[in-house]
């Protein structure tokens, strides 16, 4: 354990000393601020509304910006996972990981750790949008909707980052990391879900691995499911699976 | 101490390391002398866990490197032969990483200890990225050493340093030696001779010869050879030293300097000495010829890549 906290935070300071969390960072709160300013304005033309037929003002809508947070990390962990495990191949300080007592496993879950935490901080940041609404605004956000989502936002994180890992321990490479973790993000998130539409009657296996879905319709509306939670968790699991075990191979080569 | 027994490690279908054994024995520095190619790196990184070997086993500081990699693991310092350095760290905070993956109690005292004794006490704060080649190298070493290993393992501990340097890490590792068992690998082989106990010429994944690098020197040569150097003319001087009794051959090399051989083991120096002396020359030097580990090395590897004319 102790082991793994290491790696995590050098991982996670690490962040700190490359331009690319920052852009990440950057990124996310200007879209984010945008989306928010989207969501006052419509709030207040809302609550006019309502005015003008003696009704109370309805709480603004925070769902848009963790909606759009999660659409955000489609794009954003590729570019923080491609180089975590790759970089040590390419610095050569692999083969120091790999001769330290440091067991496969606790460094790609160390490595993992790390950027999830950093995702947890831009997360933290992104609550200022919500928490004006709620502060600001009387009759502010329900409460219930705000931790439901951003529960989602970490289960969504993990799963992405997990697989993430996965695919930089399979290169040395950052480049081809970079792309085939987002080809990867964008098949899950988007076109597994699309054969489900297809196929008549409810609940199919397509619409079962669907990414988004796992999110929008139940975190995000401020409802927790346990299936969403194993759905997630799982991914992250075979995320850090695929990554142990290309660790592993590399020793067998 | 290191016990290897019947190693081998096949990249594919390239044999790297051929069925190699040898031990090391506490207090003892190794010496894996080599051409580039020859199986010593891997050797290494077998030994160090970072990859199992085909075929054989290793143990190092009492455990089996396979079997109980992790335990092995804690146990040994390696210094890779790229050394591996977070460059956009301090030298101190990589140290202090380091020693925290090792779970090591007191890491910022042992750091500074460990930059003391490679001499890079004043250079703890800076930038790895801004450290020349010769410090990027002790700071590998000062990682090596960090948790006081039991087995010290050195890939090429002195390349890229300046003489001065050399000098300088050569002692470190001579001390470390005393009470630790190392193993280092290099292809100088002054450096093979200067701080090796013992020698392992290890030629195509196979280890040709293994011995102290004096025994080495004195199993190779048939005879002693002993230059001899007079004053003024040389005259009948190879006549005068042929008559002393053990003489194999005498050579004139030039005027004033004469070789001769005889067999191993009874030194006759006195006798010549006297002989010429008697003789009315001015001795002004007497000088045996090792043959040099170069000399040594080239033949042993030359007598593996033709084996029809081996005469070892």
């Amino acid at each position: 354990m102790k082991t793994i906290w290491t790696i995590a935070k050098r991982e996670y300071n690490q962040y700190f000393n490359s331009p690319i969390a920052y852009v990440v960072m950057f990124m996310i709160m200007l879209v984010l601020g945008i989306i928010f300013a989207i969501v006052v304005r419509s709030s207040i033309d809302q609550a006019m509304q309502m005015q003008a037929f003696g009704a109370p003002a309805t709480a603004p809508d925070n769902s848009p910006i963790t909606g759009n947070l999660a659409f955000l990390l489609v794009f954003s962990v590729p570019a923080l996972t491609m180089r975590l495990v790759s970089d040590e191949t390419r610095m050569g300080t692999m083969e120091l990981l790999l001769t330290a007592p440091v067991r496969d496993w606790e460094l790609i879950v160390g490595k993992w750790l790390g950027a999830f935490l950093f995702i947890l901080t831009i997360a933290a940041l992104t609550l200022v949008f919500p928490l004006m609404l709620t502060f600001q605004i009387n009759n502010g956000l329900d409460p219930k909707q705000l931790i439901s989502s951003y529960l989602g936002i970490m289960f969504v994180a993990a799963a992405f980052l997990g697989m993430g890992v996965g695919i930089s321990s399979m290169f040395s490479n950052q480049i081809a990391a970079f792309f085939l973790t987002m080809a990867a993000f964008i098949f899950m998130w988007w076109m597994v879900g699309f054969p489900a539409g297809l196929v008549q009657g409810g609940t199919n296996l397509f619409q079962y691995l669907d990414m988004k879905s796992h999110f929008y319709d139940t975190f995000n509306m401020g409802k927790i499911m346990l299936s969403d939670i194993v759905y997630y968790v799982s991914l992250t699991v075979l995320g850090l699976f695929v990554g142990t075990t290309a660790v592993e191979m590399r020793r067998w080569r | 101490m290191i016990r290897v027994n019947g190693l081998t490690k096949d990249y594919g279908s390239r044999r790297a390391v051929d069925q190699i054994t040898f031990d090391a024995q506490q207090g003892e520095i190794l010496g894996f002398l080599g051409p580039n190619g020859a199986g010593k790196t891997t050797t290494m990184r077998i030994l160090t866990g970072y990859m199992p070997p085909t075929d054989g086993e290793a143990i190092v500081a009492g455990y089996d490197v396979v079997e109980e990699s992790l335990e092995a693991r804690r146990r040994v310092g390696y210094l890779p032969e790229t050394v591996p350095l977070y460059t956009d760290m301090s030298v101190f905070e990589y140290l202090k990483y380091m020693g925290d993956l090792r779970h090591l109690p007191d890491v910022e005292d042992r750091v500074d200890e460990v930059l003391e004794k490679v001499g890079l006490a004043d250079r703890a704060d800076g930038m790895i990225h801004n450290l020349s080649k010769g410090m990027r190298q002790r700071v590998g070493l000062a990682q090596a050493l960090l948790h006081r290993p039991e087995v010290l393992i050195l890939d090429e501990p002195t390349i890229g340093l300046d003489p001065g340097q050399v000098v300088e890490v050569r002692k470190l590792i001579r001390e470390i030696g005393k009470e630790r068992t190392v193993l280092l690998s290099t292809h100088i082989l002054s450096e093979a001779q200067n701080i090796c106990d013992r020698v392992l010429i290890i030629n195509k994944g196979r280890i040709v010869a293994e011995d102290t690098p004096e025994k080495l020197q004195a199993r190779l040569l048939g005879a002693e050879r002993v230059m001899l150097r007079v004053r003024g003319e040389t005259d009948d001087l190879p006549f005068v030293i042929e008559k002393v009794k053990g003489v194999q051959s005498v050579d004139v090399k030039e005027e004033g300097l004469v070789e001769f051989q005889f067999a191993p083991g009874q030194d006759i120096r006195p006798e010549v000495a006297k002989a010429v002396i008697s003789e009315g020359y001015d001795l002004l030097e007497m000088r045996p010829l090792g043959m040099s580990l170069e000399e040594i090395f080239l033949e042993l590897t030359n007598t593996e890549r033709n084996p029809e004319q081996g005469a070892k």
